[in-house]
């Protein structure tokens, strides 16, 4: 084992400082260290996406971020833009159209639906499943989270009008 | 699937990477993004002492226009190579091939510089360095030297990188006049890695194509010019039968080796598809 | 009491039978706020790594775990010997299932290793790292033997016999010989033939398999935390083979992300986890790590099909089988592995009336991967090689593949049949399900726009795929073979005094929506808004003794209890209120949670104020009266072995002629899975379920090299359906309910897995014919279908 240290993240808007192994990934330390457990683990080789997590604005594979990596900066994981009302809009879609299933791939879906909407507030189907063609979901097939993420489209941008 | 422990250090200077470097020889890895290291870590394939986190040095950063060079610092992440004014206007190859890596969260943390050094057979944009003749900074205690893209990469995993050494920018020309290039790739789902991408970039004279730059990735153990083909069409107007020409002479280019996704035979093949299809679409881009 | 009132289930004012509610317990999943069992921490819990034989097939010459015994934070270190005397070895066979063989199979390898991944030795550590780099030091020499791959060759004399006490590789054998097959083929006016190929896949699940057993010696209980479909299956599992007491075993599954039939078999890591537990007196997390997953979970399919068709007078007339499957070194405790085979003889031909049926089973034993039921157990392969051999022989004949079908599907009004494998349908709906597909599709205009872009160059192709589907099993499924695994199921519905209805069910959730389900049958039954509702799943200690999910049973079986349970809990309360009210029982109703005259609709006492009565002022209560505002009912099929549904898919998809690559356009599904209780969710189930048929179809395949290693046993390169390739999917609906219960649901679980690779396959072969090519395999691969074409 190597000698663990000390980093400084703000996680959901909170400062956390925590002793971690430096081969720590940032999802096990979201998870296992900090008790945010709706940032899920699916492959650890940034492939499925479940890691899914937003770090200094960027949405990021939590499985190949090092925790050391993010010292100092600024983490927001599911937990914190649920209690935010940042995704509100974009989870009642989801709710709305059952377009999660088992619910584990859902919250890593939802930061990159949530990351597409802010780049490209009215994408189009394809559009859609092409940025979200990272994020594997077993359950659904795809064409609900698709249906739910056009449908927040268009109530955000209704909204905005 | 947790890595074997290594140690961290995030060096403020290049001096101070340079220490580091010397420091541990063999024993040490530079992390960038680390969106292709990491993966590798994971799963025990490789079992570094120490990883040196280059993220923190600013002199790797940037775009920047200078005297008919691009010049794009190693830490730009694919994001910012796709998302980059700059780049879509000297260099649109990078632009158009940073679409094809991985998915937007791999994007935004994997790197121009870590997906070079790493060399990565499959990767798309060894193969655009190579196409676009680019020229590749590499920094060590003695000072910066120039490596040109054609002698950077060795092999699988392997390039021009010496023990200490930092790939620091990469410069590629500027977009001339009546130059063009193009870019496709047969991946099984978008995202994947290619079995066979080409990267191309040429001149053209009404229809008649001259300089061009044929390179494959995903078919070789490192991104490969397809010389014979170039051959076949220099000089010549882009026709059905020329490039059923240069499609039949890719063979001579090309000897890809079998992998779980398809075989040699299947590489070729659809190289040789690519070719047709690149080649035509950049032929009728003037129209 | 029975229900006096005079509107069935169904037509109740306010029931919620048939409409589209949303789920009621999304919203913390969608938050990030689920209780997945890698989530669960529990004080002094270590954490299992385990070391996996690197070979197909070796002896274990020896093992030497002393360096690894120094790696820090090592708790325990296991090999098999020492495991076995802790959790005993068990063997998958049934006694229905007549010939089927198996060997003991251990938690941990004893002397030989029979496949890549069997785990060999189990590392406990502080953590899971910790636990890893310990197993990186255990030294096991192994000697290489010959391994059993191919399991064409699998009951060659030459080849080895994987376990010398059973005396040869074959697991299982079964004949079904109906009618007169060689009379039929001698009249028939066309014949056609095929050797089909399904790979074998498996099932990843996003949430890997995953555990935390808890064993308490101070209660000499047993508590496992599990990602499972089958809580009281496994209680009894893992009483069995560590010798705790069943009664002192608990299950307790919360959420789970995804099983598709993975999360339902005994997997020797787990139990070593389990006994591992036991043996430390603390708590054990396993999670089976992706890389794990791929060389550990079920595989499925695999089968090799050589298929002959007969067509007489524009019908089908007969079909001929040989079925060849290879299940990995074991079959798979306790469900089997000869069942897949099994359902593939039984459904062959199911949509097609006619009589003359041949099928031969073999299972084989290979140095590969355990293989056992996964989504659609048998189905795609046996609708794979139906409906390829129906196009096959309408190309024979001559005939548009839609017309050989319509003449040849079971008729609407030929119920009750039994097929020619045997099976007895009560009720099905092929033809107007078939005719309602044809329109939904436009079948006419696409085969014009086909015929027109083909002179583009542009080849496209439909692939229609008639189905039947096994739901809501009996007990002649398992329990009939002596399997400890329920076909009944239960649910418990209590009303509080604060009118809220706890409904507790054996039956589990995985995302399909049994909790929703469930809700809405016991808030109709009962007469109360669904928000009163409150479901309680996954807890062998609180619910009901059941058989979790699986074969497409929630809706039909634990629905059914459902609303036993409710109409059972509505009468309790309705004789309470009569008794209250000084009113005849059968002139009141129970509507919005309140107790109301059935004819003028006035309230007379709301459920919160008569659950308040009952509980906190029993003395206001008239003498003789005993409130009993909880019911309990449970249900299992009797009268027929399965409930049967039956669909039609239809694919429409685009192959580049220079590539191979296929692209899909359009996918329809007329489905007909009796009464529907959520169409919303029913759809979301097929949407899901035919894409896990396309990527079976096209991407999924676990590829493995002639020593018997997986070559693709990672997330990047075994290839799973992601959103960019797949297509939007239309679903309609008819409703031919089962007579059998009351709520008349049959399951939907596994039709789209059932029927898609079918449609699939057949529209590349009809894109691709014209230009002479005929793919025979699946998955099928850009490569596979250039060299069907001679490109490559």
């Amino acid at each position: 084992m190597t000698p663990s240290r000390e980093i400084s993240v703000t996680v959901n808007g909170e400062r956390v400082t925590v002793r971690v192994e430096p081969r720590k990934s940032l999802v096990d330390f979201l998870r296992e260290d900090i008790g945010l457990t709706g940032s899920h683990v699916g492959c650890e080789q940034g492939v499925c996406g479940a890691c899914t997590v937003r770090l200094n604005g960027a949405i990021v594979r939590g499985c190949l971020t090092l925790a050391v990596q993010a010292d100092g900066a600024e983490v927001w994981t599911i937990e914190g833009v649920s209690d935010s009302g940042e995704i509100a809009a974009l989870q009642q879609a989801f709710l709305a159209r059952n377009a999660l299933q088992c619910g584990f791939c859902t919250p890593a879906m939802l930061l990159t639906a949530a990351a597409l909407l802010k780049e490209n507030p009215a994408p189009t189907r394809p559009e859609i499943r092409e940025y979200l063609s990272g994020n594997f979901c077993r359950c659904t097939g795809y064409q609900a989270i698709v249906d739910a993420v056009e449908s927040a489209a268009s109530d955000m941008t209704g909204a905005g009008s | 699937m947790k890595p074997a422990p290594f140690d961290y250090a995030k060096p403020a200077s290049l001096e101070e990477a340079f220490s580091l470097l010397d420091g541990h020889g063999e024993d040490a890895r530079l992390l960038a993004g680390g969106q292709s290291l990491l993966p590798t870590l994971n799963m025990r394939l490789s079992a570094p002492a120490i990883l040196v986190d280059i993220s923190a040095l600013e002199a790797l950063r940037g775009i920047s226009i200078d005297n008919g060079m691009l010049r794009i610092g190693a830490l730009t992440t694919h994001t910012e190579l796709k998302a980059s004014k700059e780049v879509a206007r000297a260099a649109p190859l990078l632009a158009e091939a940073a679409s094809h890596i991985a998915h937007p969260a791999v994007r935004n943390r994997g790197t121009f510089g870590g997906s070079l050094a790493h060399a990565d057979p499959a990767a798309e944009l060894p193969a655009c360095v190579l196409a676009l003749d680019a020229s590749l900074e590499i920094a060590g205690r003695g000072g910066t030297r120039k490596v040109a893209a054609a002698d950077f990469f060795h092999g699988l995993f392997e390039t021009d990188l010496g023990p200490g050494e930092i790939l620091t920018a990469v410069e590629v020309p500027v977009l001339r006049k009546g130059f063009r290039s193009g870019f496709a790739e047969f991946a099984r789902r978008s995202g994947d890695f290619a079995m066979s991408a080409l990267a191309a970039h040429g001149r053209f004279d009404g229809e008649r194509v001259h300089e061009l730059r044929l390179v494959y990735a995903g078919v070789d153990i490192r991104p490969v010019r397809a010389q014979t083909a170039e051959q076949t069409v220099e000089g010549k107007a882009v026709t059905a039968d020329l490039l059923a020409d240069a499609m039949a002479r890719l063979g001579d280019d090309l000897d890809p080796m079998d992998d779980p996704h398809a075989s040699g035979v299947m590489k070729l093949h659809l190289s040789g598809v690519l070719l047709g299809r690149v080649l035509s679409a950049m032929a009728g881009a003037h129209r | 009491m029975t229900d006096k009132s005079p509107l069935s289930i169904h037509d109740l004012p306010n029931s919620y039978i048939g409409r589209s509610v949303p789920r009621p317990n999304t919203r913390r999943l969608a938050e990030g706020r689920g209780a997945f069992t890698d989530d669960l921490t529990l004080a002094r819990m270590a954490h299992v790594a385990f070391v996996r034989s690197p070979h197909a097939h070796a002896e274990i010459k020896s093992i030497d775990v002393s360096p690894a015994e120094k790696s820090p934070g090592v708790i325990r270190i296991v090999a098999g010997e020492e495991m076995a005397r802790h959790c005993t070895p068990w063997v998958g066979v049934l006694t229905h299932l007549k010939g089927l063989k198996s060997a003991p199979q251990y938690a941990l390898a004893v002397g030989r290793v029979r496949w890549q991944g069997e785990p060999v030795v189990a590392v406990v550590a502080r953590t899971r790292a910790a636990a890893e780099d310990a197993a990186a030091l255990v030294e096991v020499s192994y000697e290489p033997l010959e391994p059993v791959v191919d399991m064409e060759t699998a009951l060659d004399p030459s080849t080895p016999v994987l376990h010398p006490e059973l005396g040869d590789n074959l697991a299982f054998e079964r004949i079904v010989d109906a009618g007169d097959v060689d009379a039929a083929f001698a009249e028939a006016d066309f014949v056609a033939d095929e050797v089909l190929h399904f790979g074998r896949h498996t099932g990843v699940t996003l949430e890997p398999r995953v555990l935390v057993a808890d064993y308490n010696p101070g209660a000499g209980k047993l508590t496992v935390h599990m990602s499972t479909q089958a809580p009281h299956m496994m209680k009894n599992i893992f009483a069995t083979h560590t010798g705790i007491d069943e009664d002192d075993v608990r299950v307790i599954c919360k959420d789970v992300g995804g099983s598709f039939g993975i999360k339902i078999h005994t997997y020797p890591d787990d139990m070593a986890a389990v006994a591992l537990s036991v043996m430390l007196k603390r708590p054990v997390k396993f999670v089976a790590d992706r890389l794990e997953s791929f060389v550990s979970d079920i595989h499925a399919r695999d089968h090799r099909v050589k298929a002959k068709i007969a067509v007489r007078g524009g019908r089908i007339t007969a079909i001929e089988i040989d079925d060849l499957t290879g299940i990995g070194p074991y079959s798979v405790y306790p469900r089997t592995s000869a069942v897949e085979c099994n359902q593939v003889l039984n459904l062959v031909g199911g949509p097609y009336d006619f009589a003359n049926y041949r099928a031969v089973g073999r299972v084989v034993l290979q140095n590969k991967n355990i293989m056992c039921q996964y989504r659609a157990v048998g189905h795609p392969v046996a609708f794979g090689v139906t409906e390829a051999l129906v196009d096959s022989a309408a190309r024979a004949a001559d005939m548009d593949p839609a017309e050989l079908r319509r003449n040849s599907l079971v008729p609407d009004d030929a119920y009750p049949y039994t097929g020619a494998s045997g099976i007895r349908f009560e009720a099905l709906s092929h033809q107007k399900s078939f005719e309602k597909m044809l329109q939904l599709m436009d079948y006419e205009g696409l085969r014009a726009e086909q015929a027109r872009l083909r002179e583009n160059g542009v080849y496209r192709g439909i692939g229609l795929a008639a189905m039947i589907e096994v739901t809501n099993p009996s007990p002649m499924f398992y329990g009939v073979g002596g399997a400890h695994i329920s076909a009944r199921d239960g649910v418990t519905i209590r009303l509080d005094p604060t009118g809220g209805v706890t409904c507790a069910t054996g039956v589990t959730e995985q995302g399909q929506g049994t909790e929703a389900m469930i809700a809405q049958i016991a808030a109709s039954a009962i007469g109360v808004p669904l928000e009163k509702v409150r479901v309680v799943t996954g807890d062998t200690e609180t619910t009901p003794y059941g058989g979790g999910t699986w074969a497409s049973r929630g809706a039909g079986i634990a629905g059914e209890a459902a609303l036993q349970a409710g109409r059972a809990l509505r009468g309790n309360i309705l004789a309470v209120a009569a008794a209250m009210l000084q009113a005849e029982a059968d002139t009141l109703d129970i509507r919005n949670a309140a107790v109301v005259d059935t004819d003028s609709g006035s309230e007379r006492i709301t459920l919160a104020d008569l659950g308040k009565t009952v509980y906190f002022r029993g003395n206001e209560l008239p003498d003789g009266v005993s409130p009993e505002l909880v019911a309990t009912r449970h249900y299992s099929p009797r009268q027929y072995p399965f409930a049967f549904t039956n669909g039609v898919q239809a694919c429409w998809l685009e192959v580049d002629p220079d590539s191979g690559f296929v692209q899909l356009l359009d996918f329809w599904v007329v489905e007909d899975c009796g009464t529907v209780i959520n169409p919303q969710l029913v759809d979301e189930q097929i949407r899901g379920g035919v894409v896990q048929g396309i990527g079976a179809a096209l991407y999924e395949h676990c590829l493995y090299d002639d020593q018997g290693n997986m070559r693709n046993a990672t997330m990047a390169d075994y290839l799973v359906p992601m959103a960019t390739e797949m297509p939007d999917i239309t679903i309609e609906h008819l409703e031919t309910p089962t007579a059998e219960s009351v709520l008349g649901a049959k399951g939907v679980g596994e039709a789209g897995t059932a029927g898609a690779p079918a449609a699939v396959f057949n529209a590349i072969n009809d894109a691709i014919g014209v230009l002479g090519g005929k793919i025979t395999a699946i998955p099928a691969t850009p490569e596979s279908i250039l060299k069907a074409l001679g490109k490559v």
